[in-house]
């Protein structure tokens, strides 16, 4: 009778862990429980595979927005926007020349949503590049790049490029004329080592520009292989190298000790906060213990641990609210302006005048002067020169400070305004009187491959630099002087090619005066 | 020392290498060198061995009223056929610089992606063109030509009218 009143022990326990499941399982999912105590904050980051890219602890100076401005989040969040976006808009884009113009139509006029969410991609991968850029002025003007970050800056110059890479590979994709007249000069930038082979005469034996053309179009026109090609680098290949070397980024930042500070960050920040919970109270040598086998200086070991907070929340809720201000900045954007579609792409007839999107367009000023030294030159010795910086300043002071502490404001202002005349005059002089050409018809190309308005700018920046490194005596003052030049010349010449370039090229005041026809 | 080597090493001294590891680094390396070859031998796929672009050449009929020093473009062709009276001939409009289609004005042609301008006979007269543009081949007689856009002719070489 007992029996059959009460059901068997084992039937009891499946009722009872059935009810408890769904409790169990998110217990087995986060393990450490609600992480309201020191504790269980650690183990909520170092206990899951996406948030130990962090450190359980954070610095209060790093937390600062003065620090960073959150300027990498916004790349990250970014990346992640244009990510998820993008493979949305692949469920609808077909990469082959007419009807990628027809799908991208379609995304517009007939897709559920389909324009908003390209509007979207379009502006992620804008502020992508503007994140990038104001991100490597930050690191540069804080002096985060030295001892022992210098690698991380080098990975950081690969992300740079490999973004501008998948910027210029994705406004290819729609075969409008925009897409199209790019993929061609982009090409032909490709091939333009052509203009050193062909003055020694070389082309014939050693045609790298033509490799490199034909490896890129995959054809000797542009078509339907170099559409599948550049699909290829913008939806697989250039996406993996990105998150590849922003794993190692993110990874580097934490081994490197976090974000570089200035030496006196304990006494700018002042004593923390007194209800925070003191880090060395209950075990302190098994801390001790575990930072001995660690090389190097680790954040908690003789660098103020009592200056820590626990990433949870500290951290996580500030990179919540960069990613969240991003979302927002992305779908405001995408509600004010709409993604451009030009025509369809006519292998017949150029757009006059044919323009880049905004990024490029310090790049087209450059190419407008020669080929080879404008499209390849002057941005492989831009890229390689940043890239040397960690390996050529390696001095200690003002690590972490603004500008580098004091003076290094008043020196940047005079860089700035050195920058902005020299870019200036240069272009002025080379719109009011021509260049080389003009008045020697007969002078050889390899003359004006190396000595135009481009190569100039370069060099007068280079021989500034020098001349700042001796007269104070300080490497990274030069580099804070090449640095800002180098600002100044892409703002410079991307505000000269966006708004005072009309048709063929020409210098015009204001689209009001372009020539119509 | 020499006796007991085991109790003289400190820990954080590297063991010397034995004959088994020098083996085992070697072996390392020529998968190295194995792997690094075949992704080497890879990278010949990209470059197509067939390039599939369309004919280049092409039948043209020029028209009669064509005036000597004025340009003929043939719809959908990027090359200007000229006829006076030394013989007709093609200047390819494909600018030498970044690849735009240059157009005519006035007696020369000006390419509208960066400002590159040319005479009637391809000479560079201002902007980033290293080269003059090129002349194609032109063959026939007559009225008809045929122009052959893959062969470039040394500039002033025409096909008798």
């Amino acid at each position: 009778m007992s029996t059959r009143s009460k059901p068997p022990r084992a039937l009891r326990e499946f009722a009872h862990n059935l009810k408890q499941a769904p409790g169990r399982f998110v217990d087995t999912m986060f393990r450490s429980g609600k992480p309201n105590t020191d504790r269980s904050r650690s183990t909520f980051v170092f206990g899951n595979v996406f948030l130990h890219l962090h450190t359980v602890r954070t610095h209060r100076w790093s937390l600062r927005w003065s620090t960073t401005w959150g300027l990498g989040m916004l790349c990250g969040a970014s990346f992640l926007i244009t990510l998820i976006t993008g493979v949305m808009l692949m469920f609808y884009y077909k990469p082959y020349p007419d009807v990628a113009y027809q799908s991208i139509k379609d995304i517009h006029f007939v897709v559920p949503t389909g324009q908003f969410i390209r509007n979207i991609h379009r502006w992620a991968a804008n502020l992508m590049v503007v994140g990038v850029l104001l991100h490597m002025a930050r690191v540069f003007y804080t002096g985060s790049y030295r001892q022992p970050r210098e690698f991380n800056w080098v990975i950081g110059m690969g992300l740079f490029v490999v973004t501008l890479g998948l910027s210029f590979t994705g406004y290819l994709l729609p075969w409008d004329q925009l897409a199209y007249w790019a993929i061609t000069i982009g090409a032909n930038i490709a091939q333009s080592p052509r203009e050193i082979t062909d003055a020694l005469s070389l082309t014939d034996k050693f045609d790298v520009g033509g490799l490199q053309r034909q490896l890129l179009l995959g054809s000797d026109v542009v078509g339907e292989e170099a559409l599948i090609r550049f699909y290829l680098l913008h939806v697989m290949i250039l996406p993996m190298a990105l998150v590849m070397l922003m794993a190692v980024h993110f990874w580097r930042i934490r081994k490197d000790g976090g974000l570089a500070r200035p030496d006196d960050a304990e006494e700018r920040l002042g004593p923390p906060p007194g209800d925070s919970y003191p880090v060395f109270t209950e075990a302190p040598e098994k801390t001790y213990q575990l930072a001995a086998v660690v090389k190097g200086r680790t954040p908690a070991v003789g660098d103020g641990p009592e200056q820590t907070v626990p990433s949870m929340p500290h951290l996580f809720y500030a990179e919540l609210g960069v990613f969240m201000l991003t979302v927002l900045i992305c779908l405001g954007l995408s509600l004010w302006a709409d993604a451009p579609l030009k025509e369809l792409a006519n292998p017949m007839v150029p757009e006059n005048p044919a323009k880049a999107p905004w990024y490029f367009l310090g790049l087209q000023e450059c190419v407008s002067f020669s080929a080879f030294m404008g499209g390849v030159g002057i941005p492989s010795l831009v890229i390689i020169g940043l890239g040397l910086i960690p390996y050529l300043d390696r001095e200690k002071k003002g690590t972490g400070c603004w500008f580098g502490g004091p003076g290094g404001g008043r020196l940047v202002a005079w860089s700035v305004a050195f920058g902005l005349l020299s870019v200036l005059a240069i272009e002025t002089f080379a719109i009011r009187f021509g260049w080389l050409r003009e008045w020697f018809p007969d002078i050889p190309q390899l003359v004006i491959t190396f000595v135009n308005p481009g190569t100039v700018l370069a060099a007068v920046y280079a021989v500034y630099s020098l001349y700042v490194v001796r007269r104070y005596n300080s490497v990274r003052a030069g580099a804070l002087a090449l640095f800002t030049c180098f600002l100044c010349g892409f703002v410079v010449l991307t505000v000269i090619a966006t708004y005072f370039r009309g048709p063929n090229w020409h210098f015009y005041w204001s689209p009001a005066d372009w020539p119509t026809h | 020392m020499t006796t007991n080597p085991q109790a003289a090493r400190s820990r954080l001294d590297p063991e010397p290498v034995t004959r088994r590891d020098v083996l085992g680094i070697l072996s390392v390396w020529v998968a190295v060198a194995a792997l690094g070859s075949g992704l080497i031998g890879m990278l010949r796929l990209p470059k197509a061995a067939v390039l599939s672009s369309p004919s280049k050449k092409f039948k043209v009929t020029l028209p009669e009223s064509l005036a000597a020093g004025q340009a003929y473009i043939p719809p959908g062709r990027s090359v200007a056929l000229y006829r006076d009276a030394e013989g007709v001939h093609a200047v390819s409009l494909i600018c030498t610089h970044l690849g735009c289609i240059v157009k005519t004005s006035g007696d020369g042609f000006e390419c509208p992606c960066h400002g590159s301008q040319f005479t009637a006979a391809g000479e560079v007269t201002k902007g980033p063109a290293p080269r003059a543009l090129a002349w194609h081949k032109v063959t026939g007689a007559g009225g008809s030509y045929i122009v052959d856009e893959g062969a470039t002719v040394p500039p002033g070489t025409r096909a008798q009218v």
